[in-house]
């Protein structure tokens, strides 16, 4: 299993992660080697097998739809990067 | 002071011979005096610690104290605490104030316990060394030259010197049982679903759980049941009841029945570590314990199972460290799409972008069920595994690491093979099951756990079996000499 620095690059941008000209290459080595590792698992038999998503098999619980929470605007957006009258600012999208 | 148990402790403060603010001082003192050599704290919440500490003064004065008011305690710092920075270890949320308590923090804080700071871990708490924290890494107590384990390298540096009586930390796929190891102290990871992850920054939700360090299965025994129970805000919450951890303590063990699974035995296991494992299980059958082989076959697929699912989940929860709502933000994003790329780009370190990128490759179109998929049915093996094991006997043991603790920097160039130490560990949160370490002894002039896993649900009994050990053993009174008390 190997992934190619242009593979790397694309799932760097599927991820949107901006990465470094000069540390594609050894990203590439390092995942090829992860998937190297992880391809281990197709030796193992697994027809008729369950997939398993939660330790206990449990379901998502539901509650009543009903409003518990208190308006906390301001707190909550304290830690925003850039804001103006209790909104998130962001560069520019419609032009 | 340093070697008293937490209920020691709490008896002195009931008997008045010194106060919650003395006692709360005497350790961000010694935080004072020593951590500049381990950099097991990324923030002293000095004036929180004391504030609270006054307030469980006049709690025991006024005769409406618990089990644990007045003791201060440590939190790993992706627990969140209201109006406290919570970095996760990342400059991506170097900047970050929490605006409220984790439920765990909470309850903790509501049972009286001053807290003394946010601990250092891997960023993310993705890695098992705490090399890969953006505040640099934590060096272990024994061997200032070596790591600590990780992710929760911090909370185990700071119990082990005695900067803190107790912390919490999480077990993702080892990050508090490793550590333990590494250090020489009590740690438990309870069942997936004891503990509330409400206000624990993610990073595999399904494989996450907060747990504790302390110097003995006694502490533990008292903090998880404070911190434990079913929580409506995490939708995966265990709705159960939280026995009296403590009440079980002094129960027999004459008779138990414990598995050694052969596989944690083979290869690669250091053979200092094997000697230190056997001679803790010979102390457990002079305690009455009856040891059985037992075999968990699909042992070796819980690497190559736990690299997919704990990165597709990581892929996924940290999706939301967008640079809109909170956490860092490149400088002059060009677009939106800039925005995105450099401030992840920028404010994740290099683990965590390795972590991200081989789970958004797990999950992407054409791949799910070569990957993700695959990765769960093996889960459902290794669960099975461990299902069949207790149908022959009450607790497993084994190593928890294959490894003492190695030199700081001797494996950062070689991810995989840090990797491959958490063989041990992995297949305990790829079933959901509890795991502790205790110290056993030492090879290699370093501290050795023995790792005890328990059925679902079954963390009293596994503080039992704990505590027994402790009460014929010394290695969990140990301190290294530089950390030891003042005269």
């Amino acid at each position: 299993m190997s992934l190619s620095p242009d593979e790397v690059k694309k799932i760097a941008f599927l991820a949107r992660l901006s990465i470094q000209e000069e540390h594609v290459d050894q990203y590439s080595q390092d995942l090829s080697n992860i998937f190297g590792l992880v391809e281990q698992m197709n030796a193992a038999a697994t027809d008729n097998i369950e997939p398993m998503a939660h330790p206990q098999d449990a379901m998502q619980r539901l509650r009543d739809d009903v409003v518990t929470e208190t308006n906390q605007r301001d707190k909550l957006m304290a830690n925003a990067p850039l804001k103006e009258d209790g909104l998130f600012l962001v560069p520019k999208v419609l032009d | 002071m340093i070697n008293k148990t937490l209920a020691e402790l709490s008896s002195s403060l009931k008997a008045g011979e010194f106060s919650s603010v003395e006692l709360t001082q005497y350790f961000l003192d010694r935080i004072t005096k020593h951590d500049a050599d381990l950099n097991s704290f990324i923030t002293v919440t000095e004036e929180q610690a004391l504030a609270g500490a006054k307030n469980a003064d006049e709690q025991i004065a006024s005769g409406s104290s618990g089990a644990l008011t007045g003791i201060p305690i440590a939190y790993k710092d992706l627990f969140c605490t209201d109006g406290i920075r919570t970095s996760c270890a990342s400059k991506m949320l170097d900047n970050f104030i929490a605006p409220y308590n984790a439920t765990a923090v909470e309850k903790l804080t509501e049972a009286g316990m001053p807290m003394l700071g946010k601990t250092n871990m891997d960023e993310f708490a993705m890695g098992s060394s705490n090399e890969n924290s953006f505040y640099g890494a934590v060096k272990n107590p024994w061997d200032l030259e070596r790591v600590p384990g990780g992710s929760s390298g911090g909370s185990a540096a700071a119990v082990c010197a005695k900067l803190a009586p107790v912390a919490l930390g999480t077990d993702t796929g080892g990050s508090i049982r490793q550590p333990a190891s590494l250090t020489g102290i009590t740690g438990i990871k309870p069942t997936y679903g004891r503990v509330s992850r409400f206000g624990m920054i993610a990073y595999a939700s399904s494989l996450d759980q907060g747990g504790v360090f302390a110097s003995n299965a006694e502490d533990c025994a008292l903090v998880l049941g404070m911190m434990s129970g079913f929580d409506a805000k995490d939708s995966t919450s265990v709705d159960r009841d939280v026995p009296d951890f403590s009440a079980a303590l002094n129960d027999s063990i004459q008779g138990l029945k414990i598995g050694v699974p052969k596989e944690f035995f083979g290869e690669g296991l250091d053979s200092g570590i094997d000697k230190v494992i056997q001679e803790a299980l010979e102390e457990y059958k002079k305690l009455g314990a009856e040891i059985v082989e037992i075999s968990l076959p699909n042992t070796h697929l819980a690497i190559p199972s736990y690299y997919v699912i704990a990165p597709a989940e990581a892929s996924s929860n940290l999706s939301r460290f967008d640079g809109v709502r909170y956490g860092y933000r490149c400088e002059d994003p060009v677009d939106l799409t800039d925005m995105y790329m450099r401030s992840r780009g920028e404010g994740f370190g290099t683990e965590v972008k390795r972590r991200i990128m081989t789970g958004t490759y797990a999950l992407s179109a054409g791949y799910y069920d070569a990957y993700y998929l695959k990765a769960q049915k093996i889960r459902r093996l290794i669960s099975n595994d461990f299902k069949q094991a207790f149908e022959k006997v009450d607790v497993i043991m084994g190593p928890v690491s294959p490894e003492t603790a190695f030199k700081i920097g001797e494996k950062t160039d070689d991810p995989i093979s840090m990797y491959l130490a958490d063989i041990y560990t992995l297949s305990l949160n790829l079933a959901g099951l509890p795991g502790m370490s205790i110290p056993a002894g030492e090879a290699n002039n370093m501290p050795v756990g023995l790792q005890i896993i328990g059925n679902y649900f079954e963390e009293g009994k596994m503080l039992n079996i704990a505590h027994q050990f402790q009460q014929v053993t010394d290695y969990h009174k140990r301190v290294p000499t530089q950390f030891g008390e003042e005269k």
